[in-house]
């Protein structure tokens, strides 16, 4: 092996440093934290009907994907659903019922060959394997499937008795489903716990002798106890502490920017500025705001930039500071307009516009740097109950990328301005937003796609989008 | 809250912590008004008590002494109570297991009031002395030991954490014998043998009263139990933050033998001009250097060795001249100096004189202007510890304060010491797990290189001379 040195060039976009060779040795993706995935991993639910897996099912590809494992969730009920067209009544379900049987094992199958193609084909790093797989046999079939693939297995289990929760279960997901969108809330109900029954008689939970080397995690009863069986590695590990730190308690997040700077009056980006008059005005408002929401308990977050503070403090209220909630570091570009960067900086302005997302400010971060930043944030804002968040622009966008779903294309676009509070609420599946604008007029700093992102387009053309400022 | 008139007087005075460069509201006498809580990571509102439980070398005095020093590290105030050293400074000289029959009226009682002067201790160290979890190290295999404990601690308003070390394996408990109890105080005059023999059947006078922690009765406790040398873990229950934190690190902790390498890139450009910070490529010693760190390595013949760099170009190009796949972490980048980077100590000290003297009064919660401190870098590299403690065998090629950091994890250094602990250029530290702490090696590899070290100096006032200021800049070109 040679022992040249060999000379280093840095990407445009990402500022990553890279061997001026073809095949580097270097495995990098181009994000900040190495991704540890060798193998593609299945993860397999486990449980009856109405115990959650749907749910964690969704919330972890969320936050897998969120952090840049590229994950997909495969229902098997939705094929099911596109097999058998409609939906007659929980009979479908009994174990003796030969020719669902059939059909059921064969959207399975379906399912896993799907699972298949998107690790081969379409470059997935995880895939949620979503249906009761309450038999031994099931669980077989996929962990053999999966060692033929060369693919990593870990089951997550839930396990609930909890009547009360089940009920609830069912009154947020099942009436809605497909499934019983002709019948009434009564009939539904009824049909539903008739199907739980059709699986309880062949249920096998994991064993603790027999499934010994399998590895997995069996949440009991909603997160008060966890068994946690052989962690292969690392993503397994997150996944883990993720799912120990989610709960299902009734709570809103309350997402709000820091109220209108003096940088933000100027066009300027970034800096440590303090609040204009505006934005104090806002810092008061969000404070009568919070009052009248009447809420138990509320965390208040803020950055460790002075506008944020600010902010907080025109509340009356205690407020934790964090680091990681600083605005993206904009580097030599700090406290600049965008028209002095596209003076100083045309190229990187261009380049900026083509991928925002990756983009990294030279001596600066990226959208991407930046979502592992928060990360942490976003364990401990899972962990905690009623929080105000009073950050940033870009920020924001990351934290409500994270709680809707938003790809990392849509991510740098989403519309987050100032002297707006989003309220989140978690609802079925998903998060319900109201964006409540508190009436205090600010400038915008939301920047669009130009149309023209090529490195050699006019001043104009870049500046297209640059919104007004003083 | 507060009404409409005030909304018009201008948002509120902050002021910024010299040291720390921490926003602050300012009242109208000057004074801070209300404690601001900073993010430290542990926000519990009570302190915690947790407390081990399992036979004889199950591993419990090496999970809390691990758990203890993680905890520290990033920032929480930890501290163990090892009831067996009470029992040594109580009795003086250990005759043999016959202390520990459960039929021995004597040993029970001495033993009962050695755990009663721990508690009391350790309600001193949490109420008084400001600690913020408490390690109660013991066997406390019975129920009733346990409920003591937790009366007390429900008197004293702490929060309960209990770890259970289950372990049936042979092999494991003879591995722990001769790794730590032979050289225990207890053994000091007897023979491997003898030794032994004896703790064998101190472990038997345990085993009949002994009540692990039960699924049903105990379903209202906070606890991880864990089993078969951490294959298996069960946890119930976790209350807050802390605990949270404290059963993923200890998921991500085991104990196979392995070895971490910690070296700095070689050196670099602007090492050479005495500049600090940056992201200049290696000077042609350093270039030597990363070929000697390429034959060490080879030399070594670690088995799958993993090498990890930062972004920066230094660590990246010393990687590349190994041969070998590598990993980037942006989280190993060096410390952010803000305003002074890429500036010698001697311009720091002509443009912001102030500034440099407060690094100087407390190393590790300065922050730069603009910049980082060394108490933010700890934050930054948790993750990275923490995979750390998942991989085997590592090599992290990092720069100074970086490596001080990780340096101070795995050698238990306190916050005081961490950014004077010396990390040459062209040297590579092997660390390897040994009993409870961590044997280091240092192997410089004959390159030479620049010093980067700068000791404290003797006068870290504002208003020193220049002289004085720059008394222990190394030298330079």
């Amino acid at each position: 092996m040679s022992s040249k040195h060999v000379s280093l060039t840095q990407t445009p976009l990402e500022k990553t440093w890279v061997p001026w060779m073809k095949n580097r040795l270097s495995k990098r993706r181009g994000s900040s934290v190495p991704q540890f995935t060798n193998s593609p991993t299945m993860i397999v639910m486990v449980g009856l009907p109405a115990r959650g897996k749907t749910y964690i099912s969704k919330k972890l590809t969320r936050y897998l994907n969120w952090i840049g494992v590229t994950t997909k969730v495969f229902n098997v009920g939705q094929y099911r659903r596109d097999a058998t067209k409609t939906y007659n009544s929980f009979e479908f379900f009994r174990p003796d019922n030969s020719e669902a049987m059939k059909i059921r094992r064969a959207c399975a199958i379906s399912a896993l060959k799907d699972v298949c193609e998107y690790f081969t084909r379409g470059m997935g790093q995880v895939a949620v394997f979503d249906a009761t797989n309450t038999t031994p046999d099931r669980r077989d079939l996929i962990f053999s499937f999966a060692k033929e693939n060369g693919y990593k297995v870990f089951f997550v289990e839930s396990i609930c008795d909890d009547p009360e929760i089940i009920e609830e279960n069912i009154k947020q997901v099942k009436l809605s489903s497909p499934d019983y969108v002709d019948c009434d809330k009564e009939e539904a109900v009824e049909d539903f716990l008739k199907r739980i029954e059709c699986y309880k008689q062949n249920y096998v939970p994991l064993d603790d002798h027999k499934d010994r080397s399998l590895s997995y995690i069996k949440i009991f009863n909603v997160g008060s106890r966890y068994l946690v069986n052989c962690v292969q590695d690392h993503i397994q590990s997150r996944i883990v502490y993720y799912l120990m730190n989610i709960h299902v308690t009734p709570r809103s997040i309350y997402l709000s920017r820091h109220g209108e700077s003096e940088l933000n009056l100027q066009g300027r980006i970034g800096g440590d500025s303090g609040l204009s008059q505006r934005g104090n005005k806002y810092a008061h408002a969000l404070g009568q705001y919070m009052s009248g929401q009447n809420i138990k308990d509320l965390k208040v977050w803020t950055s460790h930039m002075k506008r944020t503070i600010q902010t907080a403090e025109a509340l009356g209220v205690a407020y934790e500071q964090w680091k990681a909630l600083n605005e993206i570091d904009a580097g030599v570009c700090e406290e600049m307009t965008y028209e002095a960067i596209q003076e100083h900086h045309p190229e990187e302005f261009a380049l900026r516009d083509q991928d925002k997302y990756r983009y990294r400010y030279p001596k600066g971060e990226s959208y991407e740097d930046l979502v592992h930043r928060l990360e942490p944030v976003i364990m401990e804002l899972e962990r905690q109950e009623n929080v105000l968040v009073i950050c940033h622009q870009a920020v924001m966008r990351c934290l409500l990328a994270y709680f809707l779903d938003k790809s990392a294309h849509e991510l740098p676009y989403l519309k987050c301005p100032l002297h707006t509070v989003l309220k989140l609420t978690p609802v079925a599946y998903g998060c319900k937003v109201e964006s409540i604008y508190l009436n205090i007029e600010a400038v915008n700093t939301h920047r669009e796609r130009p149309e023209n992102v090529e490195v050699d387009r006019d001043p104009e053309e870049a500046l297209e989008t640059v919104p007004d400022h003083v | 809250m507060l009404d409409k008139d005030v909304s018009e007087l201008g948002p509120r005075e902050l002021t910024q912590n010299p040291l720390r460069k921490i926003w602050m509201p300012r009242a109208a006498n000057g004074l801070i008004q209300r404690p601001i809580t900073q993010r430290r990571v542990c926000m519990t509102n009570c302190p915690t008590l947790i407390v081990t439980v399992g036979l004889p070398a199950r591993g419990k005095t090496y999970i809390s002494k691990k758990l203890t020093r993680y905890l520290n590290w990033i920032g929480v105030p930890t501290k163990v109570f090892n009831v067996g050293q009470y029992r040594r400074e109580c009795l003086k000289i250990y005759k043999s297991f016959e202390f520990f029959r459960p039929d021995n009226e004597e040993g029970l009682k001495i033993r009962r009031q050695c755990a009663t002067t721990a508690l009391n201790d350790v309600r001193q160290y949490l109420s008084v002395e400001g600690g913020q979890v408490a390690v109660f190290d013991a066997t406390n295999t019975t129920r009733d030991r346990r409920a003591t404990i937790l009366k007390f601690a429900e008197q004293n308003g702490f929060k309960v954490f209990f770890v259970e070390s289950v372990c049936e394996d042979p092999d494991v408990i003879a591995e722990n014998i001769v790794q730590v109890k032979l050289d225990s105080p207890d053994y000091v005059h007897a023979n491997s043998e003898e030794a032994i023999e004896d703790f064998m059947k101190r472990i038997k006078c345990y085993e009949s009263s002994y009540q692990p922690l039960d699924e049903t009765l105990d379903k209202d406790l906070s606890y991880i139990k864990v089993m078969d040398k951490g294959r298996r873990y069960l946890v119930n229950r976790v209350l807050d933050h802390v605990q949270s934190r404290i059963v993923y690190y200890l998921m991500n902790i085991h104990i196979a033998p392995r070895s971490i390498y910690l070296s700095r890139h070689g050196e670099s450009h602007l090492n050479i001009k005495g500049r600090i910070g940056g992201d200049s490529g290696l000077s042609e010693r350093g270039k030597e250097y990363a070929s000697h760190l390429r034959k060490f390595i080879q030399e070594q013949d670690i088995k799958d060795l993993k090498v990890w760099t930062s972004q920066m170009k230094r660590t990246i190009q010393t990687a590349e001249c190994l041969g070998v796949p590598y990993e980037q972490w942006k989280a190993l980048n060096e410390i952010d100096a803000g305003v002074c980077e890429e500036m010698m100590y001697e311009e720091i000290q002509e443009n912001f004189p102030l500034e440099f003297a407060m690094r100087d009064q407390d190393k590790y919660r300065y922050r730069y202007p603009k910049g980082e401190s060394y108490e933010d870098l700890v934050q930054r590299l948790e993750p990275v510890i923490m995979e750390l403690e998942r991989q085997e065998n590592v090599l992290v090629i990092c720069h100074q304060a970086v490596m001080r950091c990780l340096l101070a994890y795995f050698l238990d250094k306190t916050a005081d010491e961490l950014p004077y602990l010396k990390c040459p250029l062209h040297t590579v530290l092997k660390l390897t797990p040994v009993a409870y702490g961590c044997k280091v090696e240092s192997m410089c590899l004959g390159v030479d290189s620049v010093n980067t070290h700068r000791d404290r100096p003797v006068n870290v006032m504002a208003q020193r001379s220049t002289e004085d200021a720059l008394q222990t800049v190394p030298a330079h070109y």
